[in-house]
């Protein structure tokens, strides 16, 4: 973790692009897709092709909506696109569409909870819609940057995705705070169903604004670092740039306005574009569409369509399940592990061991072996009688344990492997009291010991039960008779 | 019998077709026939699509009548800046050459439907750029009541062929008066509909919230049932509202009591003298016809033509940004960089008037310029706006003369953009209006055919129609040109 030199605060502004999962592009058509062959998912609008007008989806704008209700923004009733107009081979109009003064929701904040549980609120200006470039391909050079390459080729399957822009106030301090609002946002996204979120397919992407300043001191100058594609270049790229700018600073330089590149490979930062090679956009209204009119109905329709969010989830696996503010912010983190939580807490009535198996062993497996919750080998129901037997004593904690690994290992249930294996624990209370009073008489002087006091003597009768048992004699039902049966046994009676 | 190719209007044709006493391939052939005779000297289209005009029309009389629709059969040619599917479209433009699109335009797939034979693609000025169809990168085309003179534009070959009896009637796109204008100078019947009345999906685009595709007829009757063809909403065009009710043929001939307002602004010095007397000979005919006139006044249409060049070039500047040559048309060799192949390939695909508007509209969206030049120009056609708002609550038509003059001299205005933007005064208000707007035959100055302008509120498509047909009824204006004699057909 990155400490901010004393007598320095860095200010950061993050704009994160989220392709939205719509079935079709913006403006035509073309199934949205990853990883399709490329140019197969392209028509003559998404090609550019003169004569071709925009149709918008009318399920972008409810996504778009629902990402800005989320973010306690305000939805404009009247919003409008407007060109932005660049060359690039990616662009193949040669402007996006995309909103400028009038963007579809305005004014938001997420509150952000910090590793110290304080919570940070972090304003959004805007949310906006617009259309993605298509993806550009480089060959012949080195990790597919285009310098160095021989040539390049467009892929237009990913050209028209809709996207929506969230802009972040300048309010964020630490590229820790960054990394928070990141990953709190990406599982906000996550429960509005709206968009993958997967930052290695580009999904979720990241630009961030920063300077830095000493506090009480007007802002400095800023600088752009572009498309940091997982959290932890976000985090690895605004510390670099933080501590360029304080390092350069401190040399008496001045702050150059920019456009600045991660490298990931050598961790620095360097300059992409200056100020004087910046684009001029000239943004105009977009004559082609109509402006986007929501009433109030329609927003109110998308507020209560709206899933529950993390921070409400996490509310109330606190309030209802009696969990931790720890293991309520993990389990509602993640939406499909919080399903699978919340039907295995109600097929087995104990919520704090089905949160306990959720974030321990089976978390455990599924990042062990890469999966999804969808994937996973262990279904919700063969868990639920795990535990079951767990709760009921069948199986020790450690016994359940190995129980888990077999059932991933194998694909059979709980109670087949128990069987199998002969594991079950010992809990009938007749056959361990035949062996406890055989065990007692046989040993009449540890008894005795015991008796006088030294209850450390006691291990010594549960290490010999067990040893007879192989270990299957439930320990809680054990200890209780052998303390009654050594205390019984006083030959004083 | 024999097939004169001027006689052969829309309707005539299918009257020809209903009773059985020609088929469509006598019709194609006789009209394919004319084109072979004038195109020499006319040079209204870039490409006749010979074999595929044949084909179609065989196909259509190899039907019985009654499983034909009421146009199935009839001959068309289109402005080359609508895309059809399979056959090159260039739009005037070197950059295009050899584009062959992928898919129909909406109003081309329409014309299909309704089983129109399309005979082939008409010339323009480049991206419909320009008043004479000189700015075309390919051919002149020669209007054909004087070989010497220009046909007008940007719609100058849908006109031309036209008046040249080569079709019986076309489709052209209108931004600032490409149909109207053409149709003035050539003597025939051209309507830019309302803004959103006819679908934009496939028209290449100039500037988006002032282009509209339109009708070319020899008769109004002929423009009326095109439009009907041609307006309908399309889901591929966001802002195309199609026509609130079908159009039905103009019949009527009296005007009683409709009220028309004379624009005042066009009754100044900048109005050729010639085209002013046919202009008030055609006011006494709408009076004659029982129509009132009276002098309105629109002050801010004297703006129009600012407000127009930078809005239109600015929209271009954004629309043409696609011809990079990445992807298709034309393409530099031996750049060595992206930009130098952007740069060549631009430079070498557009010519010069189109260049001219692309760095206008660059500049007036510039940052630093969008208030003074761009957002200024808006608020005056707010203006505009308003002020044809306010002469539609007196007057329920305006009208005015189409063109300030009558066909100039091929070259003449070439070298001054400026001259040849005045083309367009009187028509480009309309389009910064989204109203729709007219021109008919109206006489003839020095012997070359002046147009009247009528302008309605929007969607008024029917009442101004209505009016058009009574006044070409009363005026008898001649639409058949000097050129040589068509050699008639014998048929059967």
């Amino acid at each position: 973790m990155m400490v901010t030199p004393e007598g320095w605060e860095a200010v950061i502004g993050l704009e994160i692009h989220v392709q939205l999962n719509t079935a079709t592009k913006m403006f035509c058509g073309c199934p949205v897709s990853f990883g399709d062959v490329p140019n197969t998912n392209v028509c003559p609008l998404c090609l550019g092709h003169p004569g071709t007008l925009p149709a918008m989806n009318e399920k972008a704008i409810e996504y778009a909506t629902r990402i800005g209700l989320a973010l306690n923004c305000t939805i404009s009733p009247h919003s409008i696109f407007h060109r932005k107009n660049y060359f690039y081979p990616d662009l193949p109009k040669g402007y996006q569409i995309s909103q400028y003064d009038l963007p579809l929701a305005v004014d938001g904040h997420l509150d952000v909870e910090l590793e110290d549980g304080s919570i940070l609120r972090v304003g959004v200006t805007r949310a906006h819609l617009e259309d993605d470039a298509a993806k550009l391909v480089h060959a012949g050079g080195v990790d597919g940057r285009i310098a160095g390459a021989d040539y390049s080729m467009v892929d237009f399957n990913r050209g028209g995705t809709p996207l929506v822009e969230i802009v972040s106030e300048p309010e964020i301090h630490t590229p820790e705070q960054a990394r928070a609002y990141l990953t709190q946002l990406k599982s906000l996204l996550e429960a509005l169903e709206v968009s993958d979120v997967n930052m290695e397919e580009g999904s979720l992407r990241c630009d961030a604004n920063i300077s830095v300043h000493r506090p009480g001191t007007p802002f400095g100058t800023r600088t752009e670092l572009k498309n940091m594609n997982s959290f932890r270049f976000l985090q690895r790229g605004l510390e670099a740039e933080i501590e360029r700018q304080i390092s350069a600073l401190e040399r008496g330089e001045e702050i150059v306005q920019e456009t600045v590149h991660f490298d990931t490979g050598s961790g620095k930062v360097s300059t992409l574009r200056s100020k004087e090679e910046a684009h001029d956009y000239r943004y105009f209204p977009e004559p082609d569409m109509v402006p986007i009119e929501l009433s109030a109905e329609y927003v109110e329709k998308v507020r209560a369509g709206l899933p529950e969010l993390p921070a409400a989830r996490k509310e109330r696996y606190m309030r209802d399940y009696g969990l931790s503010p720890y293991d309520a912010g993990v389990l509602s983190a993640n939406r499909p592990l919080a399903a699978f939580f919340e039907r295995l807490s109600t097929q087995t009535g104990e919520a704090k061991l089905a949160a306990n198996w959720v974030m321990g062993d089976f978390s455990g497996y599924l990042n062990a072996q890469g999966l999804e919750v969808k994937d996973s080998a262990v279904s919700v129901e063969a868990l639920a009688e795990l535990l079951g037997l767990l709760a009921a004593g069948t199986l020790s904690g450690k016994m359940a344990k190995d129980v888990f690994a077999a059932m991933v290992e194998t694909g059979k249930g709980a109670p087949e492997l128990v069987a199998e294996r002969g594991l079950g624990q010992i809990s009938d209370t007749g056959e361990l009291e035949t062996m406890v009073s055989e065990l007692i008489a046989a040993n009449p002087g540890p008894a005795e010991e015991y008796r006088q006091g030294r209850d450390r003597v006691l291990g010594f009768f549960v290490g010999q039960i067990m040893k007879q048992t192989r270990g299957q004699a439930n320990p809680q039902l054990l200890n209780e008779l052998l303390r009654k049966a050594l205390a019984g046994s006083s030959p004083d009676n | 019998m024999m097939l004169d190719s001027h006689s052969l209007t829309a309707h005539e044709c299918r009257r020809l077709l209903a009773v059985g006493e020609a088929t469509s391939e006598e019709i194609t052939a006789a009209l394919l026939d004319r084109v072979k005779a004038v195109e020499g000297r006319v040079g209204a289209f870039l490409q006749v699509d010979e074999e595929g005009a044949l084909a179609q029309a065989r196909a259509v009389d190899a039907k019985r009548p009654e499983e034909r629709s009421p146009w199935e059969g009839v001959p068309i040619a289109v402005k080359d800046i609508l895309c059809t599917r399979g056959v090159e479209t260039t739009c005037g433009s070197r950059i295009l050459k050899g584009y062959i699109p992928p898919y129909d335009a909406t109003v081309v797939r329409l014309l299909k439907e309704a089983g129109l034979v399309i005979l082939g693609k008409l010339n323009m000025d480049e991206f419909a750029m320009g008043s004479s169809t000189e700015n075309s990168a390919y051919q002149v085309t020669r209007n054909p009541w004087d070989l010497e003179r220009v046909p007008g534009g940007s719609s100058g070959g849908s006109a031309a062929a036209v008046a040249a009896g080569e079709a019986p009637w076309s489709l052209g796109s209108d931004t600032g008066g490409s149909i109207r204008q053409p149709a003035s100078l050539c003597g025939v019947v051209g309507m830019k509909p309302t803004y959103g009345a006819v679908s934009r999906w496939g028209l290449i685009a100039f500037a988006s919230s002032l282009d509209q595709v339109g009708p070319f007829a020899r008769t109004v009757q002929d423009v009326a049932a095109l439009l009907d063809l041609i307006g309908r909403r399309d889901p591929n065009d966001q802002t195309s509202l199609g026509l609130p009710t079908p159009i039905a043929v103009p019949r009527g001939e009296s005007l009683a009591g409709r009220r028309f307002g004379i624009i005042k602004e066009y009754l100044g010095d900048t109005i050729q003298p010639g085209v002013r007397r046919i202009f008030e000979q055609a006011v006494e005919a709408l009076e004659a016809l029982g129509g009132r006139c009276c002098e309105v006044s629109l002050p801010s249409v004297e703006r129009g033509l600012a407000a127009y060049y930078i809005i239109a070039p600015a929209e271009c500047s954004a629309n043409l940004a696609r011809f990079d040559g990445v992807r298709y048309g034309h393409r530099a060799h031996k750049a060595e960089t992206l930009h130098e192949m952007y740069t060549r390939t631009r430079s070498e695909g557009f010519g010069p008037e189109v260049k001219r508007r692309i760095m206008i509209g660059t500049y007036a969206l510039s940052s630093g310029y969008y208030d003074a030049y761009y957002a200024q120009a808006q608020r005056t056609r707010t203006l505009i706006i308003r002020d044809f708002q306010k002469a539609f609550a007196e007057v329920d038509l305006l009208i005015s003369p189409t063109s300030p003059t009558v066909a100039f001299r091929l070259g003449e205005r070439t070298a001054d953009p400026l001259t040849m933007y005045l083309s367009d005064l009187c028509t480009i208000p309309v389009n910064l209006a989204g109203l729709p707007g007219l021109s008919l035959p109206a006489g003839f100055a020095d012997g070359l055919p002046v147009g009247l302008q009528i302008i309605g509120p929007h969607f008024s498509e029917q009442m101004m129609l209505d009016a058009a047909y009574a006044l070409e009824q009363r005026l008898q204006v001649s639409t058949r040109p000097p050129l040589d004699v068509t050699p008639a057909k014998e048929v059967g």
